[in-house]
């Protein structure tokens, strides 16, 4: 198998200490949550989306574990600015901090809370089951690009994470850019419903929710690479991700680094587990491996 | 891994234990360790997270909506089913149990399966004693009511004093947190803290270990996933006792 060379990574303006990054919303919501993972080895982690007012999130069930994925409606569940306070013992780490609002102004202000407090924000433009959030702005790239610029003033490096779920996913990845982004991270889960036939009504307390797990790696590396051809600024693949050789597809589809969640569910040291693998002191150098797929 | 979409799960009998707590008796068994938890879905309602009493039934205390909703289900009812989650009580030697209130739910099959030497049960009062007859007949049960209407006047915990805790090997604990940190005190000041298993409650949405909303300070320990049962020595200057988190992440004083 390719293997990297071990060494410092920046992405988007972010140092991390490897390639794999904890995604958002997966044992994102404490700060004690957070440093764990990191001390399992994940070079960065992503907090659970932070939005203006405290949220309680949709009524369960919120999330059910399939054969090779996981289907949530969680429905952002967060405790708003008191989470400034759970970062205090993560000085230093790199974290970042992910955000959610309903207009431009709303991302600057919750955005604003964690300036000089987190390594970088990223913009939750994408999650499918939040009425008025995420997706509802992110399908719309006149409406990224004013979010990502009303964050990108604020001074601190922003990533932006996309949703697979428009026709067109560059002309999004293009209008972050445009606003000042300075990474794109794709994807947010798949848009996606079961149905209990035994009940005969929707699993999901809120009916629709968001596919993520191995099923939907095909799509996140079509996504990053379809962005690879469009941007120029880095990509952080993100949907699947749960071997080595994942990570090096998604490397070779664009990616300068990867996120991780559902991957989480069947091993909590999935970090330590793929770095082991990933890298070794004759590896290749990561400059060499993004996006050479692109033939 | 097989699918784990909530089963189907057809209510057999309704048993009203106490004016606020009652059995639901299903038409499968689980194989399940005691001290693991189901997720419960009530349709139209929510998905709440509740132990299971033996292989077949839960024992729910009404507080809320989706419990007062459990609560009047009658036979014939459907609900969904997830799990069992969690690890368990592990019962080793000589064993002793302590219990407040729904918290007999967890540890009522260990008692039945013969693995509980002694079990104090406290609640606020007489009518709210929980399993009272089923516990007398497999353990040495000891009671405590607040307002002194059965057994001992005052807490559950007070029972734990004159009695030789150093001779049980395992104590297990569940109950509310301010009673479970009672007992945790006391075999801290005996220096046997790392004897108790504790069954912690905390807000769980996914209850499989993914979403974070029931993590633990300081180590970021799961409830759902990790737990609920934890040693004593697990619980050592963390959040237990002082504060927990609601559904959005708040906290809030247990
Ligand atoms: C591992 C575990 C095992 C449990 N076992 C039992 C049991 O055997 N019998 C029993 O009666 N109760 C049990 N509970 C508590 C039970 O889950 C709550 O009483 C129930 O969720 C309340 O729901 P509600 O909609 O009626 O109340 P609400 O009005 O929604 O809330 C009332 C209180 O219940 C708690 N609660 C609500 N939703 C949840 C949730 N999703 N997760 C955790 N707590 C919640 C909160 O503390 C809240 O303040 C257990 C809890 C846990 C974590
Ligand atoms: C339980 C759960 C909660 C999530 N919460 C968020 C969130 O708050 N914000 C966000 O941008 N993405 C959220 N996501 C999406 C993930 O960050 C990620 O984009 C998606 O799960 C695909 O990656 P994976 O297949 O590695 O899990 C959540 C995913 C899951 C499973
Ligand atoms: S309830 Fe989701 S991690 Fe425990």
């Amino acid at each position: 198998m390719v293997s990297l060379l071990p060494g410092p990574v920046r992405a988007g303006g972010v140092d991390l200490k490897n390639h794999l990054i904890l995604a958002a919303g997966v044992l994102g919501t404490t700060g004690a949550s957070l440093q764990r993972v990191l001390s399992l080895g994940a070079g960065g982690v992503v907090t659970k989306s932070i939005g203006p007012f405290p949220n309680e999130g949709h009524a369960g069930p919120c999330l059910v574990v399939m054969e090779g994925g996981i289907l949530n409606a969680m429905g952002l569940p967060n405790p708003s600015s008191d989470f400034v306070d759970e970062l205090v013992p993560l000085q230093g780490e790199p974290v970042v901090v992910s955000v959610y609002g309903g207009s431009p102004e709303e991302f600057a202000t919750v955005a604003g809370w964690f300036a000089g407090k987190a390594r970088g924000v990223e913009l939750n433009l994408s999650c499918p089951h939040a009425a008025g959030y995420g997706a509802a702005l992110g399908a719309d790239p006149r409406l990224v690009e004013a979010c990502t610029r009303a964050v990108a003033d604020l001074g601190i490096p922003v990533w932006v994470k996309l949703t697979p779920n428009v026709t067109d996913i560059t002309a999004c990845g293009i209008a972050a850019e445009r606003g000042g982004a300075r990474a794109l991270v794709a994807i947010n889960t798949v848009k996606a419903m079961r149905i209990s036939t035994g009940m005969r009504r929707p699993v999901l307390g809120n009916r629709f929710g968001g596919l993520s797990g191995r099923s939907i790696f095909p799509i996140a590396v079509r996504c990053v690479y379809e962005l690879y051809e469009a941007c120029s600024i880095p990509i952080i693949g993100c949907g699947g991700v749960s071997s080595a050789g994942d990570v090096i597809e998604m490397m070779m589809a664009g990616a300068t680094a990867v996120q991780i969640g559902s991957a989480v569910h069947s091993d909590l040291r999935v970090f330590e587990r793929i770095a082991g693998e990933l890298y070794s002191p004759d590896g290749e150098p990561s400059a060499e491996l993004v996006g050479c797929a692109h033939v | 891994m097989s699918e784990l979409l909530p089963t189907v799960t057809v209510i057999t009998r309704v048993i009203r234990e106490t004016p606020g707590i009652t059995t639901l008796v299903f038409d499968r068994e689980m194989v399940f360790n005691p001290g693991q938890f189901v997720m419960v879905w009530v349709p139209g309602r929510d998905e709440v997270p509740m132990a299971l009493s033996t292989g077949t039934s839960i024992t729910v205390q009404e507080v809320g909506d989706a419990t007062r909703e459990l609560c009047a289900l009658s036979e014939g009812a459907k609900i969904g089913i997830r799990g069992p989650f969690g690890n368990g009580f592990s019962p080793r030697g000589r064993t002793l149990a302590v219990a407040g209130g729904v918290g007999a739910a967890p540890l009522l099959s260990c008692a039945l399966k013969g693995k509980v030497e002694t079990f104090l049960l406290g609640a606020r009062t007489a009518s709210e004693l929980l399993f009272c007859d089923r516990l007398e007949e497999c353990t040495e049960l000891a009671t405590a009511t607040d307002d002194g209407s059965a057994g001992h006047h005052g807490r559950v915990g007070d029972l734990m004093a004159g009695r030789d805790l150093h001779g049980y090997q395992s104590i297990l604990v569940c109950g509310p947190e301010r009673m479970m940190e009672a007992v945790f005190h006391t075999l801290r000041q005996e220096g046997i803290s790392a004897r108790g298993q504790f069954s912690l409650h905390r807000y769980m949405k996914c209850g499989v270990g993914v979403c974070g909303s029931c993590c633990m300070d300081p180590g970021g320990l799961r409830v759902c996933k990790d737990g609920p049962v934890f040693p004593g020595d697990r619980l050592n200057g963390g959040e237990f006792g002082k504060y927990a988190r609601d559904a959005s992440g708040r906290k809030k004083n247990v």
